[in-house]
């Protein structure tokens, strides 16, 4: 069972991130590389950076690379939350579930941290990610509620948990400043939110496949 | 009486599944987390700067 959960898992996000690491090729990137035109103009070269990927090949193949490792790991948390919760694994189910996923990593998320691209004024990194985590793990918990019990008590807490991050509010930098012209950062938004989109909706629909797939093979063979 | 053992022998095929995959899905979250953490979140400066520009497409915190 574990290693068929680790396979599925792995081939999902390989499907799911190299189609991906395409569509941003061709949607954010281009806009991220416009930003640090601007950023670079009004900041000059940051030296001593460490290591990055060369311009080119090799970066768009970093980008791909850390595609393929967040569809994975996005894959196998849809299945281990799947499992937990005793549902049935299939194309249907799954795909409900990465939506759900997608509420809570993007839509949730980006309400209070609008997808930014570089050169946007921001505040202490950790502490974003904190609040993150935070709105990602409370808005999946409380769309779990809403959706899984028909008591009114636990929905009530479910609709809490989903604007309670809201509530407390995401660190926010005390003036909204940018070297990025506002028409390339709302675009960003706008496309970033889509392939986040994008991305769950195929994990979740491959892990859906390969799921039914391998169960039916795993079946035949023991008959 | 046969009912009754057939019944619980059923339930404890049922509960060593459940058990299965309460295992599985254990190491699904950790592992997922782990990839997730190293593509989204990692404050190793390689990292970041391998996984810049998935971090600002997938509306990960950046900078």
């Amino acid at each position: 069972m574990i290693q068929r959960v680790l396979a599925i898992g792995l081939i999902a996000g390989l499907v799911a991130g190299l189609a991906i690491a395409a569509l941003q090729h061709v949607t954010t990137t281009p806009l991220i590389l416009a930003a640090e035109v601007y950023e670079t103009a009004q900041h000059g070269h940051e030296a001593d950076e460490g290591w990055k990927p060369a311009e080119g090949i090799q970066r768009t193949a970093a980008t791909s690379v850390a595609d393929v490792a967040a569809a994975s790991g996005y894959a196998l948390v849809l299945i281990g939350l799947m499992l937990a919760a005793g549902e049935a694994i299939e194309p249907r189910r799954a795909v409900a579930w990465a939506a759900c996923g997608f509420a809570s990593t993007g839509l949730a998320t980006a309400l209070g941290l609008a997808p930014q691209l570089p050169g946007a004024a921001e505040t202490d990194v950790v502490m974003r990610q904190i609040w993150w985590v935070g709105a990602a793990a409370a808005t999946g918990a409380g769309l779990f509620l809403l959706f899984r019990s028909e008591k009114l008590a636990a929905m009530s807490l479910g609709a809490a948990l989903i604007l309670a991050p809201h509530i407390v509010g995401a660190p926010k930098p005390a003036v909204p400043q940018s070297t990025v012209p506002a028409e390339l950062a709302a675009r960003f938004a706008a496309s970033s939110l889509a392939v986040h989109a994008a991305m769950w909706i195929l994990t979740g629909f491959v892990v859906g496949v390969l799921w039914r797939e391998f169960s039916a093979r795993g079946r035949g063979t023991a008959s | 009486m046969i009912h009754s053992h057939l019944s619980s022998v059923a339930g404890l095929h049922v509960s060593a599944k459940r058990i299965e995959a309460i295992k599985a899905a254990f190491v699904a979250l950790f592992v997922g987390a782990g990839l997730v953490y190293f593509a989204g979140f990692s404050g190793a400066e390689a990292a970041h700067n391998a996984a810049h520009d998935t971090r600002h497409s997938l509306s990960f915190p950046c900078h």
